[in-house]
């Protein structure tokens, strides 16, 4: 956990990006993401651009996880929920996306702010219990309620349009969804200069204290559910027009878990772990099929091993990260840094 | 549907699951009361044991063993071995984070289900399979009431060996430093009592009466990787009985097997499995201490 937050002066303690260098790369990163596509293959865009989904998804978990400290184990199907909304409201109401995403958000926050109920009465383990009960739950319904939702077989649904233009090839869909995870991960970041977020990590580190100051925690703990749930319909919203086909199956436990993982990886409570994580949890399955492929003619149903092994890797990066780098891999980033910027004197 | 036969039937098969559910419990429990981790793995665990007895069960019918010296043979094998899994467990992933916050142990016991579930399906494939069932697939009739045999005497074991466990837990001297270490670890350890054997122990116990409820419930439920994930629904006796009695577990697997199968006999199958989570979301709710447990001063 972050003990301190250490600031010499009232203005970096305010201020958006930190300090220059932090803007510096900002500035790199946009003109970095804008150039990709010109440069790259089609399966990179489409790569970076789940990325950015999973980003969205996870920059809500950290919210809930990370900052408030409210360990959920029903992500996945939130982002689920956030996904078959926007199906629904696109096949059944034949509504526009325009309308279809805020819709798909405002519906998901209100279901997790519906299971974040139990939170007024309880805190801790039982929290943790009921969102993984909500998640079996949530899913159950996606698979059974046949009519509207497809059942197992899912739901398929029309790409975006804008201005009478489809958003079909990938970089179409690359130059639509990054903008906004961009958006979203700033949108975090500002929301923990404010008096909300501030809460939610008072509510973390220490609820009775919190309590005592004047935080009222019920209010910020549903808010803060609010929040993930909002990030999750967002991402489950994008993930659905990405994909353009969705399934009950893909928002299971193991969607919630890999969440968590890449949270873990990332490192919980700073900016820039969704980023991390995400790009991590998406990488390892490209690399394990790389390395299958490479295996394949020494032994041909390797390839049944990918699957397995991802999720085998997916736990121990949780275990291993949690035991002995706990801040995940923003705080190597961050003492990297630290070591350059004082370099000839660096400890 | 609403033959009385049929459904005294259906009441009797889930009084009997609930036998299991009941030995599953009892190893969260033990855990929990112990270390003050909730187990969320538990059900991965179950599902190593019952692997591990496929493992054993089958090596021994290869090479055309008599079946009492199948049992005789790999039962203790798969105890043992589920015993070291437990070992392992709390001496690399539990230990070094003694006396943490509880979010990076419920974070590990979550890494564990993903790695006991991907270690599972890279060994023994991720399809179905069928290990030796310990009893006979028969039905008795007792007048018109159908009684599966093999569910009837996984009961009576699952029972069986839950009495056991819990009368060592009241009596025998290691039973005595659990409760101590789980009331007040600090002062159990000036006591004199080795915390961390207790920790240790109370690991293998788990373990072990996992690992006997994993090869009870395979040749009912098939053997598969997402076993573990049938275990979880277990979490729902745990929640009912109040998470820290052992009491507690028992009365509320019986209630929680009648439940599912009144549910899956009135509403269809599928509902079985929605319905654990169904209850926990409701305890949780209205009594989150669930039937015994110890009221503890944590709510916000």
């Amino acid at each position: 956990m972050i003990i301190g937050n250490y600031k010499s002066n009232y203005n970096s303690d305010e201020s958006f990006f930190g300090d220059w260098p932090n803007k510096l790369a900002f500035i790199f990163l946009c003109v970095f993401l804008v150039i990709i596509p010109f440069i790259s293959s089609g399966y990179i865009i489409f790569l970076f651009t789940q990325v950015a989904v999973f980003i969205i998804a996870i920059v809500g978990l950290n919210i809930l996880t990370g900052y408030t400290g409210l360990v959920s184990l029903g992500h996945g199907a939130l982002v689920g929920v956030g996904a078959y909304s926007t199906a629904i409201l696109q096949n059944q109401f034949n509504l526009d996306f325009y309308l279809n995403v805020p819709l798909s958000i405002l519906i998901t926050g209100l279901i997790g702010v519906f299971f974040g109920l139990p939170s007024l009465r309880i805190r801790g383990l039982y929290l943790t219990i009921s969102t993984l009960a909500a998640s079996f739950i949530i899913i159950f319904i996606l698979r059974n309620w046949d009519s509207l939702t497809g059942g197992d077989s899912g739901l398929i649904l029309e790409p975006i349009e804008i201005f009478g233009m489809k958003l079909i090839s990938d970089n179409d869909k690359y130059y639509f969804i990054i903008p906004i995870a961009i958006i979203s991960i700033l949108f975090a970041q500002n929301l923990f200069r404010t008096r909300i977020g501030r809460a939610f990590i008072a509510i973390r580190d220490a609820d009775l204290s919190a309590e005592i100051i004047g935080v009222n925690i019920v209010k910020f703990k549903l808010m803060a559910f609010a929040l993930g749930a909002a990030y999750a319909g967002l991402a489950g919203s994008l993930w659905a027009y990405n994909f353009l086909a969705i399934l009950p199956s893909q928002f299971e436990l193991h969607l919630s878990i890999l969440f968590l993982a890449a949270l873990v990886v990332g490192g919980s409570a700073q900016t820039l772990g969704p980023i991390f994580g995400a790009f991590f949890v998406v990488i390892i399955p490209e690399l394990l099929k790389w390395v299958m492929g490479f295996l394949t003619p020494l032994n041909p149903t390797i390839m049944e091993y990918t699957a397995p092994a991802n999720s085998f890797i997916y736990g121990i990066l949780i275990i291993g990260f949690m035991i002995f780098e706990p801040m995940g891999i923003a705080s190597i980033w961050a003492r990297f840094w630290n070591y350059v910027g004082r370099w000839p004197f660096s400890p | 549907m609403f033959d009385p036969i049929f459904l005294i039937e259906n009441s009797i098969t889930g009084l009997f699951s609930g036998g299991i559910y009941a030995l599953i419990g009892l190893g969260v429990v033990f855990i929990f009361r112990a270390t003050k981790v909730f187990n969320f793995a538990h059900g991965a665990v179950i599902m190593i044991g019952a692997y591990f007895y496929l493992t054993f069960s089958e090596i021994l019918i290869s090479f055309g063993s008599p079946n009492w010296l199948v049992f005789l043979i790999s039962l203790p094998a798969t105890f043992v071995s589920s015993a070291l899994l437990g070992m392992i467990i709390e001496k690399f992933l539990m230990r070094p984070m003694m006396g943490q916050h509880p979010f990076p142990l419920i974070m590990i016991t979550i890494g564990l289900i993903s790695v006991l579930e991907g270690l599972s399906a890279m060994i023994w494939t991720p399809a179905a399979q069928y290990p030796k069932p310990l009893f006979p697939l028969d039905i008795d009739f007792i007048g018109s009431l159908a009684i599966n045999r093999q569910m009837l005497f996984s009961f009576i074991v699952a029972i069986i060996i839950f009495l056991i466990i819990s009368i060592i837990f009241v009596r025998s001297k290691s039973g005595v430093a659990i409760r101590a270490t789980a009331t007040d670890q600090s002062t159990a350890a000036l006591m004199g009592i080795n915390v961390s054997g207790v920790f240790s122990i109370s690991w293998i116990i788990a373990c072990v009466t996992g690992s006997l409820a994993g090869i009870l419930l395979s040749p009912i439920n098939s053997l598969t990787p997402s076993l573990g994930i049938v275990g979880l629904s277990v979490i729902s006796v745990v929640i009912l009985g109040g998470l820290d009695s052992i009491i507690g577990v028992l009365i509320a697997a019986f209630i929680i097997g009648w439940v599912e199968s009144m549910a899956s006999h009135f509403l269809g199958g599928q509902y079985k499995e929605i319905v654990p989570y169904v209850i926990v979301l409701l305890i949780i709710i209205f009594k989150p201490h669930g039937l015994m447990g110890t009221h503890q001063i944590d709510r916000l």
